[in-house]
């Protein structure tokens, strides 16, 4: 089609989240201008666009991986192995705040928050009880922690090791981002520079003992749902993932010794086009970095491998069975975005922590993609459209752009540790709540398409004050039961090595084997580092 | 109606704006803070993770109208019953208590009992959480 006879654009401009302008057409002409076809590549060779494997699900289907997690290990090793037995291929499991905030059961700041929002841990003991059952080299296992996660890392290498896996071929993932916790989700305990150490330590640590552990997975997904944009979501996650390589680099280790451990973790709800185009535009983006700025020389070390799915930002708590849909285009985003790993959120879990019914219907929602919609089947399907390309190059172009004034602002742990990039994403959500108001920006059942008819009737899942309780008791017993002199020698080496800036994930180790508990590492560390002071800017 | 100053303008209403318990979600508060400001109120946000007893005495440091908690963890009844005998004992039980986030429907009662008096529950419109405040602070 020549230009003249293209339509002209619509009676009114649209311009994606991202801040791109969208065009009614596009065609060749767009993708040379947005600068061209030089980075769509190949499957399995740099930059990586169009996924990291040359047969991508071909060869294997992404793993599905639900977040789950509440009250006791107990009670959440009965739900891995629901999931388990309905086809659910790894386990993403969610802690309660006490633990994601390194505290003890018994603390009196746990009160009423024991097992509500996840799983309760205080030692070694409980990791034992939850996992039981679970064939570790079959089900890889991410761990949603951050600011405890160099003990709760620690505690599952330790549980492995105690079930005779050999640490060298041991999967999994810990989420183990602290620096989007300061942005958004909140669970921090130390100041920026410590957390960002203890980081560096899982890192270095893993690379020399565990070199099959992903660490860290790095999370544009929060950033995302606290108020950025997709192209911002990815660009501060790939600046904060240099913090940390930064930081291991500092120390010695080669890049190409950590780097391809590294993952990430993003949000997926908006526009399916513009959704595809920054998975597309970041994995190259990212690959670019490391391989220009890091000077990595092994592929593995490029790829930006990723968790995705979520969307819960995206979910309205109105007409809630509308999720069910959203969760299925999200699912579909996902499988032509190319994502490693899928976790959907529930239809439910506006309301609630989700049930098993509502669990199955997200894990049912991916295996259709799999088996009915043929989305295992051909690799990054949307390649060559000339909108998704055009897309594409744009949507690089933006992360670019943000990264450069990152950098120029002062880089991204110092915008973070002043406040400065929370009070940005807060302006944003509020500007975004004000426009879904006002009816600007539509949301289906929030601002248009209500209905009066009553909401299905949820099923709320059940929080027992009793379950806190013995919660509280096994963690006496365990107390009694542990051989306190290796316990004080325990954390005493946790102290000291805190002090030498030594990397204490041995030190933590011997202390969780020892069975010393979450608080009581977390306290030591406290004692030298500090408790973080938030800064609240607006 | 609000106090007046003695200068013929209206004193703003001061809203005391908490994250109790330690939940981290915090984007809803901020939104809610900054429309509460754009509204005239004075906001004054604890940030994240205040014990009831920081609670109450912020409240009443700051000289709230307003106590407002944000509560997306499903911990608000253990926390709004301890908070709710401390808020009185510090004085504060004549001022507007007001509870936002995820808040199921059945717990809406107890907090009300408690002495809560405006519910938002997820979806609330910043609006009518302004509304609620200008016409019940005092």
């Amino acid at each position: 089609m020549k230009p003249k006879d293209m339509p002209q654009d619509g009676p009114r401009p649209i311009v994606n989240e991202s801040g791109i302008a969208i065009k009614p057409l596009y065609s060749a002409a767009d993708v040379e201008a947005s600068g061209g076809t030089a980075m769509i590549g190949l499957p399995g060779e740099y930059p990586f666009t169009r996924g990291i494997h040359p047969l991508m699900y071909r060869k294997q289907p992404w793993t599905m991986r639900q977040y789950t997690g509440f009250g006791n290990a107990a009670d959440t090793n009965k739900r891995f192995h629901y999931l388990i037995a309905n086809g659910q291929t790894g386990l993403n499991v969610a802690f309660d705040l006490p633990t994601q905030c390194g505290l003890d059961s018994d603390d009196p700041q746990a009160e009423g928050e024991i097992g509500r929002v996840g799983m309760a841990v205080d030692t070694l003991r409980d990791f034992e009880v939850a996992f039981e059952g679970v064939d570790l080299d079959r089900i890889t296992v991410s761990l949603t922690i951050n600011g405890a996660a160099a003990i709760l890392i620690a505690m599952y290498l330790a549980m492995a090791e105690k079930r005779g896996y050999d640490l060298a071929k041991l999967r999994g993932t810990a989420q183990n981002d602290i620096l989007k916790e300061f942005v958004g989700r909140g669970t921090w305990i130390y100041p920026v520079e410590p957390s960002i150490r203890l980081v560096g330590d899982t890192i270095e640590y893993c690379a020399k003992h565990a070199p099959k552990y992903s660490p860290v997975s790095v999370c544009g997904y929060h950033i995302r749902e606290s108020g950025a944009d997709p192209a911002q979501e990815m660009a501060y996650a790939f600046c904060i993932a240099q913090a940390y390589a930064d930081d291991v680099i500092r120390r010695g280790l080669p890049v190409d010794e950590f780097a391809g451990r590294l993952s990430f973790n993003f949000n997926c709800f908006g526009n399916i086009f513009e959704q595809v185009a920054k998975f597309r535009a970041g994995r190259s983006l990212w690959a670019k970095i490391m391989k220009e700025k890091y000077g990595a020389t092994k592929p593995g070390s490029m790829w930006m491998r990723m968790i995705a799915g979520g969307g819960g930002g995206g979910l309205t708590f109105e007409q809630p069975e509308l999720n069910i849909v959203r969760g299925a285009y999200y699912a579909l985003i996902c499988a032509l975005a190319g994502t490693q790993t899928m976790a959907l959120c529930c239809f439910d879990e506006a309301y609630t922590i989700p049930s098993e019914y509502a669990q199955r219907i997200s894990l049912r929602t991916m295996q259709l993609l799999i088996e009915e919609m043929g989305l295992a089947e051909t690799v990054d399907p949307l390649a060559g459209s000339y909108y998704v390309e055009t897309l594409t190059n744009q949507m690089r172009g933006r992360m670019e752009a943000i990264m450069s004034e990152v950098d120029a602002q002062g880089g991204i742990v110092k915008l973070i540790a002043e406040g400065a990039i929370q009070a940005r994403v807060s302006s944003q959500a509020y500007q975004r709540q004000r426009e879904i108001e006002e009816g600007r920006f539509r949301k289906v059942g929030v601002n248009c398409y209500r209905t009066e008819e009553k909401t299905p009737e949820m099923e709320f899942h059940p929080y027992r004050d009793d379950d806190a309780r013995a919660q509280i008791q096994s963690l006496s017993k365990v107390r009694a039961e542990r051989d306190p002199a290796r316990v004080r020698a325990a954390l005493a080496r946790v102290q000291a090595d805190a002090r030498s800036g030594a990397n204490l994930i041995p030190a933590i180790v011997e202390a969780v084997k020892a069975y010393a508990s979450v608080g009581e590492i977390s306290a030591v560390l406290v004692g030298v580092y500090g408790r973080y002071s938030e800064p609240v800017r607006f | 109606m609000n106090q007046n100053n003695g200068a013929g303008t209206r004193k703003p209403i001061r809203v005391v704006l908490a994250k109790p318990g330690l939940d981290g979600h915090d984007q809803g508060a901020k939104v809610v803070a900054r429309a509460l400001m754009d509204a005239g109120f004075e906001v004054i946000y604890t940030g994240l993770r205040q014990t009831p007893e920081a609670i109450a005495r912020i409240a009443l440091e700051e000289d709230a109208d307003v106590v407002a908690l944000s509560s997306m963890a499903g911990s608000h009844l253990p926390i709004c019953r301890k908070l709710a005998p401390l808020l009185q004992q510090a004085g504060l039980a004549d001022k507007l208590w007001i509870i936002g986030g995820n808040l199921p429907a059945q717990d809406h009662d107890a907090l009300r009992a408690l002495g809560f008096r405006g519910i938002f529950p997820s979806s609330s419109r910043l609006g009518d959480i302004v509304n609620f405040i200008r016409t019940n602070a005092s």
